[in-house]
């Protein structure tokens, strides 16, 4: 049983390189010391002590808006884009729009978020719109590079679809718009769901292109954690991001059994 | 439909004053600079099953699909009941067709499938509760109105798919290799069920397929397709017992071909001089060719009589040495050679059980056939 001991090991190694860090910061999420090093015993206190700072609910609900918003809006774009690479054959500048779709993928964070800036700044003294910067110009930075990873996630269903569904429905009677509501997007619904979800914890994690192209009034939560966490660890901090682990856990969690009821499904 | 009625019956193509369902004219289809589908003619009548038949790649279901109208004919016209085609997109066509992979909406049930075409319509509910019924019943499906694809077997999908494509009572019903993923036994019994519903519907059929057995049962007539172009069209037996070139003889079940050229041409029969044999071969019908045309001799396996001695009254009887014998069960596949290096197959049906005398591999035999057995083809 060498074979099966050894394999144990490595996973189990394997296991605690990826979650010790994050069982840890659990661990001292539930430490009443204010030390973060030092364990003082049991407490609750700093869960507590969340929900009354009015700086982090305000931040958590920004960040919520943004994601909500740029995830629904990325997938929306997303959606449209694969659908014109997959289905529309040649036509002119369909390598630059396959190119310039999956750019974001590539470019440095710090460039996206600078050009996005000077966009705004330009638009704005241009058209007067969008006026000043805060959720709105976070949420469509988010929704461009996010449309850029739900094109992708959503180009491989799409090419993975039989064409056939679409076209016997087409044959049965139904118009090109028809056939692309009753057919395809229902057999795109496990792509579409992963896209979103997809896009929704990029946004929510994001830092740097936030930072770049919010207003004051409009700080997300990474800016918030970012901005306590350079005046010292605090353990507030670690009960946050625990609730954050579990929620988005419990998400995923119900994404993948999801997707494997519907991947059952189409077959 | 009865019997008597059908198209199979009737025979619609014999009758010059017959109009022609569906009419192909000169219809060509490239691909960039490929032609899948080439000048390709053809008349299909009320009530047809008619088979297109190739392999792969041969444009039949480029054909069909023009046919759906999912691909548009570079050249040449579609009429469907005297009405021009061009440019009718398939979701205003009064044609329906069953897909190879069957395409069934994964997402819909069973009942939600075959009502989806009626739904576009906007038939009332109540009839589509009835039409859909009767569908299920018709295809032997009752009591799996609420199932979903995936809980199906492969040949109930089948039937769905040709409720689904049948609900609509449409003119002209396309299949695309219908029974190609059904297991061998399962395919030979919806052949015969695919055959009732159309004779009982009295909807034309057209059907591609790559499966020459199942074209000769299927068909009330076929046509086979080679390079973009019909090359024969008649019904499975003139096809079979008379086709008209190389190609066809050898795609249409297995044949030998002695080449040769015409060495005596009369009225009532013709003798043919070949190399393959070491005399000449007399076949007991006049042919259009003029002497010294080079000509080839089709002669079906079975149509060869294999014996240790033939009677003398057989017009073609050759001495060979048997190479190997399969044995088939029903029947038994002889390899044979002939003085001049020629191989000839010889099948012979095993009408007895005892295989005491049976002729066995390295046996000197004579093979021989009657002069009507073979075909002289030109191409």
């Amino acid at each position: 049983m060498r074979r099966s001991f050894s394999l144990r090991l490595s996973a189990f190694l394997g296991f605690v390189f990826l979650y010790a860090p994050i069982l840890s910061l659990i661990i001292f999420s539930f430490n009443a010391s204010k030390l973060v090093t030092v364990w003082g015993g049991f407490s609750t206190k700093w869960y507590a002590a969340l929900l009354q700072d009015q700086q982090i609910l305000d931040a958590a609900w920004v960040s919520l808006k943004v994601a909500l918003m740029s995830a629904t809006i990325a997938t929306v774009i997303g959606t449209l884009a694969s659908y014109a690479l997959a289905r529309f054959g040649r036509f002119p500048a369909r390598m630059m729009l396959s190119g310039a779709v999956t750019a974001p993928l590539v470019m440095p964070e710090v460039i996206i978020g600078l050009s996005l800036l000077l966009l705004f700044v330009a638009l704005e003294s241009l058209v007067g719109w969008p006026a000043g910067r805060g959720v709105d110009t976070i949420v469509i930075a988010h929704a461009t590079f996010g449309a850029a990873y739900a094109t992708v996630v959503l180009g491989s269903r799409m090419g993975s679809l039989d064409r056939s569904i679409e076209e016997a429905a087409q044959d049965l009677g139904a118009r090109p718009i028809r056939v692309f509501f009753d057919v395809t997007l229902p057999a795109l619904a496990p792509a579409l769901i992963s896209a979103w979800l997809l896009v929704f914890t990029i946004s929510l994690d994001d830092l740097v292109v936030a930072s770049f192209v919010t207003g004051p009034g409009a700080s997300t939560l990474p800016m918030v954690i970012f901005s306590k966490v350079r005046l010292g660890v605090s353990p507030e901090v670690n009960a946050l991001a625990t609730l954050i682990i579990v929620s988005i856990s419990a998400v995923i969690l119900i994404a993948a059994w999801q997707m494997q009821k519907s991947e059952a499904q189409s077959h | 439909m009865t019997e008597a009625t059908s198209a199979r019956a009737l025979k619609p193509w014999e009758d010059p004053n017959a109009k022609p369902f569906l009419q192909i004219r000169n219809v060509t289809k490239k691909f960039g600079a490929f032609t899948a589908v080439n000048d390709v003619s053809l008349d299909i009548y009320q009530g047809e099953l008619f088979c297109l038949l190739g392999g792969s790649g041969c444009g039949k279901s480029t054909l069909l699909r023009m046919l759906a109208g999912f691909e548009m004919p570079t050249s040449g016209q579609i009429l469907i009941d005297g009405e021009d085609m061009s440019g009718v997109p398939p979701h205003k066509r009064d044609t329906n067709m069953m897909f190879q992979s069957y395409a069934l909406f994964p997402h819909m049930s069973v009942e939600k499938n075959i009502a989806y075409g009626l739904k576009r319509d906007g038939v009332p509910r109540a009839e589509i509760a009835t039409r859909v019924t009767e569908m299920l019943s018709l295809v032997q499906l009752d009591g799996l109105a609420a199932r979903k694809p995936h809980q199906l077997s492969g040949g109930q999908r089948q039937r769905v798919a040709l409720a689904r494509s049948l609900i609509k009572r449409p003119k002209l019903l396309m299949l695309d290799e219908p029974l190609g993923a059904l297991d061998k036994k399962l395919r030979e019994e919806t052949q015969r069920e695919l055959i009732k519903i159309q004779e009982t519907l009295g909807v034309t059929f057209v059907v591609v397929t790559h499966d020459q057995e199942e074209a000769m049962t299927l068909s009330s007539r076929l046509g086979v397709m080679t390079a973009g172009q019909i090359v024969q069209i008649g019904t499975p037996h003139d096809v079979y017992e008379y086709p008209n070139t190389r190609f066809v003889a050898d795609f249409i079940g297995s044949v030998n071909i002695f080449e040769g050229k015409i060495a005596e041409d009369a009225d009532d029969h013709v003798v043919i001089r070949s190399g393959d044999t070491a005399s000449d071969i007399l076949v007991s019908h006049g042919i259009s060719g003029v002497k010294g045309q080079s000509v080839a001799v089709a002669l079906r396996p079975e149509k060869i009589a294999i014996e240790r001695t033939l009677p003398e009254s057989l017009p073609n009887r050759l001495a060979a040495t048997v190479d190997d014998v399969s044995y088939m069960g029903n029947l038994s596949v002889f390899h044979v050679t002939l003085p001049t290096g020629k191989q000839v197959k010889v099948s012979q049906t095993n009408r007895r059980r005892s295989a005491d005398d049976a002729i066995r591999a390295g046996e000197a035999v004579q093979i021989g056939w009657d002069g009507a057995a073979s075909v002289v083809v030109t191409a």
